[in-house]
């Protein structure tokens, strides 16, 4: 029962790190940069929320929904103001405007809400009950576990329709593949970008309020750890993927999980990269990492 | 009034002149074609027309409005599409969803409208609708690239190359099919380096050379022409 438990609390924590993932992936897909940044915005959507909630006592869906808006228009700036007049730089340039931007976020965040801890709310009680209790008490699973992988499921869906189905996300597509070709389209790509930062900063709100609920301890480098493995999480699954994320994600969390069980605390996050190194050893293209032919 | 007029046009690559001083027209109704050898300016010229690159100076006017500097996205809607070199189709993308994209400026019934007469053109296409367009063969890839230019209802359908690495048999099938595009009342800008093929259904054509236009005719008159039988015709 407590393999289940741990297996439980892994597939949560995996959840979190896939829609952060997302936001790296779908970036990478579409811009072909790594916003280094995106864990910082995690942070902030968890701040504001925690704001909307412990201070001025809003309802926990607003303070969500707020962050959300928030993450949006962050996200988009960022890319506006940071990124867009690289367009056309080298990688690397734009590379370290990205970890500066990170910095940037987090020392913001110090200088706005100071570095002190502040404990994030826990609002996830039905019922007065923190969880469900089941097979007479020995398994316990909290709310905010069942709420973390059922909205890493809704989203999962939710962007596969909107990839697959829409005008707007197969344009996204299109442009992932090929951005001078889709521009011959009458596609966009700066919108195409805008909107892919939009998307995956919306997604770090969400995610930032779900990692906060399980660990409650808000500081302004929250973002940072968990940015990390889920860049890792997208490397893993194969970045530019979003499957890719989702496998990579969830992977990356059991994995820690019980690592964290079953061999050390301490060597936990060592464990977690080691896979990590060792997948790309062999899987240069991460799990489901594709590589492109091209036929002439 | 020209359908497509390029004046003067110089495009560089950093410290490369690419095109260089180009001049042309394109006449409603016309099939016109840019010859020449590998690296002559004719896919920058096409480029630049289409928008992905930017002359530095020289202008572009398609019907009668200036075009010099308008980014690619925008064009599309202006009625200039581009079939560009080496095909470049969405190749992790299905055949009707390559076909989607290629009217991504339009709505309505009317996308639908245009994606049976592709198929109709096309039935190879129709037959591979939702395979992905990776696993096509290069033949099926250039008809796709070719029915995802049509998409737009192009005024002006611009092509770079058509006949690129394609077997002789599938050559004559594109050619044929240019010719039916042709007929049907498409504008042609055909960019080719086999000029035999291309000079033979050419209203006029155009020899870049160097970046620089170094003759001009109509396809018959150039086919003839000794200079470029000795360079190009291999006689």
């Amino acid at each position: 029962m407590t393999f289940l438990n741990h297996l439980i609390s892994g597939i949560s924590l995996g959840s979190v790190y896939a829609i952060i993932a997302l936001g790296y992936t779908m970036v990478y897909g579409i811009a072909k940069m790594l916003n280094f940044a995106h864990g910082d915005v995690i942070m902030v959507g968890a701040y504001i929320c925690f704001f909307a909630v412990a201070s001025y006592g809003l309802n926990p869906i607003i303070g969500i929904l707020l962050a959300m808006l928030v993450c949006t228009v962050l996200g988009m700036l960022i890319e506006r103001l940071a990124y867009k007049p690289l367009r056309q730089a080298p990688s690397l340039a734009v590379l370290i405007t990205a970890i500066g931007m990170s910095y940037f976020l987090q020392n913001s965040a110090q200088l706005l809400w100071s570095a002190n801890n502040k404990m994030f709310p826990s609002f996830l009680n039905f019922g007065g009950t923190t969880g469900i209790s089941l097979f007479d008490g020995q398994l316990t699973i909290a709310w905010t576990t069942l709420v973390t992988i059922a909205a890493c499921v809704i989203i999962m869906i939710g962007l596969t329709l909107f990839t697959g189905k829409t005008k707007m996300g197969k344009a996204m597509r299109a442009v992932s593949e090929d951005k001078g070709a889709a521009q011959l389209m009458g596609i966009n790509v700066n919108t195409t970008i805008s909107v892919t930062f939009a998307i995956g900063s919306a997604l770090a709100a969400i995610a930032g309020v779900l990692l906060c609920s399980s660990y409650p301890i808000l500081v302004p480098t929250t973002g940072s750890m968990p940015g990390i493995k889920a860049f890792t999480a997208a490397v893993f699954g194969g970045i530019g993927s979003i499957p890719g994320a989702l496998l990579g994600g969830v992977l990356l969390g059991v994995i820690e999980i019980f690592a964290k069980a079953y061999i050390s605390t301490q060597l936990s996050d060592a464990i977690v990269f080691a896979v990590l190194i060792i997948v790309l050893l062999f899987k240069p293209t991460g799990l489901l990492g594709k590589q492109i032919r091209e036929k002439v | 009034m020209s359908l497509l007029n390029v004046e003067h046009i110089n495009v560089y690559y950093g410290a490369i002149h690419a095109v260089k001083d180009v001049s042309f027209h394109v006449e409603e109704g016309e099939i016109v074609t840019l010859i020449g050898a590998n690296g002559a300016g004719k896919t920058t010229t096409l480029q630049t027309i289409s928008g992905l690159l930017h002359a530095r100076t020289g202008s572009i006017t398609f019907q009668g409005e200036s075009i010099t500097g308008v980014p690619a996205h925008k064009l599309v809607s202006r009625g200039l599409a581009q079939v560009p070199e080496g095909r470049r189709v969405f190749l992790q993308m299905s055949v009707q969803e390559n076909l989607e994209m290629g009217a991504f400026t339009r709505s309505g019934s009317e996308v639908d409208q245009s994606i049976a007469e592709v198929y109709e053109r096309f039935p190879r296409l129709l037959e591979r609708k939702n395979q992905i367009a990776g696993t096509l063969s290069g033949g099926e890839q250039q008809m796709l690239a070719m029915g995802r230019a049509l998409m737009s209802k192009p005024k002006l359908l611009m092509m770079d190359e058509p006949s690129m690495g394609l077997a002789p048999i599938l050559v004559e099938q594109i050619f044929e099919i240019i010719k039916e595009l042709h007929k049907a009342g498409t504008t042609i800008l055909l960019v080719e380096q086999n000029a035999e093929m291309a000079l033979k259904i050419a209203d006029r054509a155009y020899v870049l050379e160097s970046g620089a236009v170094s003759l001009s005719g109509t396809g018959k008159e150039l086919a003839e022409s000794d200079a470029i039988k000795k360079a190009y015709l291999g006689g």
